[in-house]
């Protein structure tokens, strides 16, 4: 129940490795199902559009899942996440087309904190643009 | 329109008993393309130290939104809900959710504030199990767009 990386092998500004995930609209559909969130924008360009937005986007959920995959993949360990909080700043439009949208996350440790936890700052963009910003994960590190 | 200031503080009946299953714990991490053995297979969850597959950190979700949505339906929450969209989310996480919890989610408003026409109504869910033990608070911040 203990994280691969230890918090003595890491300092202020060790970035994690970057992650890059795809997002379908086949994605979408499996986020929908296993979370229970239906909302129409995430699977109805007519939805979607009749609300200004510029065609289907990605549950902003789905976006903070991959990024803390991100982090628990780096640690080794899912149980690891003590805290996790993201805001959600521009959406991630998913087309209706075999590529999808590419959702990629970087990481740095941003702070030591006591009792081998380490806060660490995600930077998540899609097209080159910010997704979510004030993205952070508090993680115990072994 | 504001929201009335005066609901900051109010707490909503706990939610039924949401019994975590394994399935539920596989879909999800699938769904997030995780193959981590941990959310999947027993055996490995428990040779990592947990009495069964645990979720990944973003699973309450599945319950908090829900138990949020009581929230939002309350007659006294003037909140337009085709305008809301999802402005930040937090989880604080006392220990994994696992498969054979049962838990029950209580919503609580913590902060509801009006920017640049917009309001911003803040739930905190406090997830535990139904015996009592403190499991994670998932805070989430809606904002509904002004109509402008």
């Amino acid at each position: 129940m203990t994280a691969r990386v230890r918090a003595a092998d890491v300092a202020v500004g060790t970035e994690l490795p970057e992650r890059v995930y795809t997002v379908t609209r086949a994605d979408l559909v499996r986020y929908a199902g296993a979370s229970g969130d239906f909302n129409p924008i995430h699977w109805s360009d007519r939805v979607a559009t009749s609300v200004g937005l510029p065609g289907v986007i990605a549950h902003g959920m789905l976006t903070m899942g991959l990024a803390g995959r991100a982090v628990s993949d780096w640690a080794g360990d899912p149980a690891a996440l003590a805290e996790y909080q993201v805001r959600f700043g521009r959406p991630v439009v998913v087309p209706d087309d075999d590529t999808g949208a590419e959702v990629t996350v970087r990481g740095r440790v941003a702070a030591l904190l006591d009792e081998g936890r380490v806060r660490v700052d995600l930077t998540v963009t899609s097209g080159g643009e910010k997704v979510l910003s004030l993205a952070r994960a508090v993680v115990r590190l072994g | 329109m504001a929201l009335d200031a005066g609901l900051v503080g109010r707490s909503y009946p706990p939610s039924a008993v949401y019994e975590v299953g394994r399935v539920a714990i596989a879909q999800f991490a699938a769904a997030l393309g995780s193959t981590d053995p941990v959310h999947l297979d027993p055996d490995a969850a428990r040779a990592a130290g947990h009495p069964d597959v645990i979720a990944p950190p973003t699973f309450a979700i599945a319950l908090t939104l829900s138990a949020a949505g009581v929230v939002v339906a309350d007659p006294d929450v003037d909140l337009d809900y085709s305008r809301v969209v999802h402005g930040e989310q937090r989880f604080v996480h006392h220990r994994p959710i696992r498969a054979g919890d049962r838990l029950i989610a209580t919503p609580t408003i913590e902060a509801v504030r009006s920017v640049a026409g917009n309001d911003l109504l803040t739930t905190r869910v406090d997830v535990a199990t139904e015996d009592g033990e403190p499991v994670c608070a998932a805070t989430s911040m809606l904002v509904a767009r002004g109509a402008a």
